[in-house]
């Protein structure tokens, strides 16, 4: 079978409807990483290619993937043709660096969402040209793990939007905004920033595959009014899956993880 | 101002890129925000910073750096030192937080401008 993703604008009425009509028990244990490398990020492995995603993730029993490459959508479409065709659901993704070098995890309800917010971080990515020598190469591919091209901007640097325009920005678009690897101390928003700021509507707190979620919870327990999950971040194809969080849904769909997060409607994170 | 010379004055700690530091020095940058330091520092600077991410000698290599002194101590991260060993960059680690290691650099004679 095949997922479908509901329209963008479907996604607020289902929150009431889905537990009325399907009731609690058409809930079940969704397995997701929601924060995954393409070799379009200059730092990531060439063989992170789309079919080898997949093909690595559907090994690691995963029911969802999130793609998620630094300030870049552009191997989004690829991935989720391939993952079609064998039940996996992706959720376009993209990892954001904002002016203060913190990374923020955009996740979206649909491609063109993605793709859109993708325009606006290029419009203010720091210029120049990406060295394949010094950060990596940027492939763009397709869904046959074909070079498309080479992505020639500087990928690895950081946007001219500060933290809570990008939170910001990524709601406008119906999006999750998740502050990446809290637990490390480069790239994150308590490395870098030391606290979260006032007024800063993050929908979920990531726990980096370097503790467990309990760990987490412990560690940053100050913080527990926000959700927190945990992702691999993979870089490379072994990564993959190796710290998964369980999503209680009907779906694997943004809107029904968007839910999990709040704990709203039945659905929670399971671990 | 040699790098050796900068490193006999401060007393600073050789992590990398021992046979580098005939290095001339042109001057100055503290920045513990990268893209700062891609945008902004000169060739041939020297870099004081708290970060130890692998990523700053990317960075010193695309601005041509003269080098980098990590402050307050701190340890490079491992990946950090092999790929500074392998791009040819020195970094160097003080003991004293940036204000006074920066201080002593500017007595030096190492300017930031």
């Amino acid at each position: 079978m095949h997922w479908e993703f509901p329209e963008a604008d479907a996604g607020e009425h289902i929150e009431g409807a889905c537990v009325g009509e399907n009731g609690d028990t058409s809930l079940r244990v969704l397995v997701a990483d929601l924060h995954i490398h393409t070799c379009l990020s200059p730092c990531a492995t060439l063989d992170m290619t789309p079919q080898k995603i997949v093909k690595e993730a559907k090994k690691k029993k995963l029911d969802i993937i999130a793609i998620t490459d630094h300030n870049s959508a552009e191997n989004i479409a690829a991935v989720m043709a391939v993952a079609e065709d064998v039940g996996l659901a992706v959720i376009p993704g993209m990892e954001i660096t904002t002016e203060e070098e913190v990374h923020i995890v955009g996740l979206f309800e649909d491609v063109e969402a993605a793709l859109s917010m993708q325009y606006q971080v290029y419009d203010r990515l720091q210029p120049g040209k990406n060295d394949e020598d010094l950060f990596g190469m940027q492939v763009v591919a397709n869904a046959f793990d074909e070079v498309e091209g080479m992505n020639t901007r500087l990928l690895i640097g950081a946007t001219r939007m500060n933290l809570g325009r990008v939170v910001k920005a990524i709601h406008e678009r119906n999006g999750v905004a998740i502050a990446a690897h809290i637990d490390r101390e480069a790239f994150s928003l308590m490395g870098q920033l030391g606290f979260i700021p006032d007024g800063m509507n993050l929908d979920a707190l990531e726990i980096s595959r370097r503790m467990t979620l309990e760990q987490g919870r412990l560690v940053f327990r100050d913080l527990k009014r926000i959700p927190f999950l945990t992702s691999s971040d993979a870089h490379d194809l072994e990564e993959i899956g190796v710290s998964p969080t369980g999503f209680r849904v009907t779906r694997p769909a943004l809107t029904e993880l968007k839910q999990a997060l709040r704990g709203t409607g039945g659905r929670g994170i399971e671990y | 101002m040699k790098l050796a010379d900068i490193v006999e004055e401060l007393q600073l700690t050789v992590k990398t890129g021992a046979g580098l530091l005939d290095r001339e020095v042109t001057g100055g940058y503290v920045s513990d925000l990268m893209s700062d330091v891609m945008a902004n520092a000169n060739e041939g600077v020297l870099w004081v910073t708290l970060q130890i991410h692998q990523n700053i000698v990317a960075v010193a290599v695309m601005k041509s750096l003269a080098g980098i002194v990590l402050i307050n101590g701190r340890e490079p991260e491992p990946a950090t030192v092999q790929k500074a060993e392998t791009e040819g960059i020195p970094i160097l680690v003080s003991g004293m937080p940036a204000f006074e290691l920066v201080g002593r650099l500017f007595a030096l004679g190492i300017s930031g401008s």
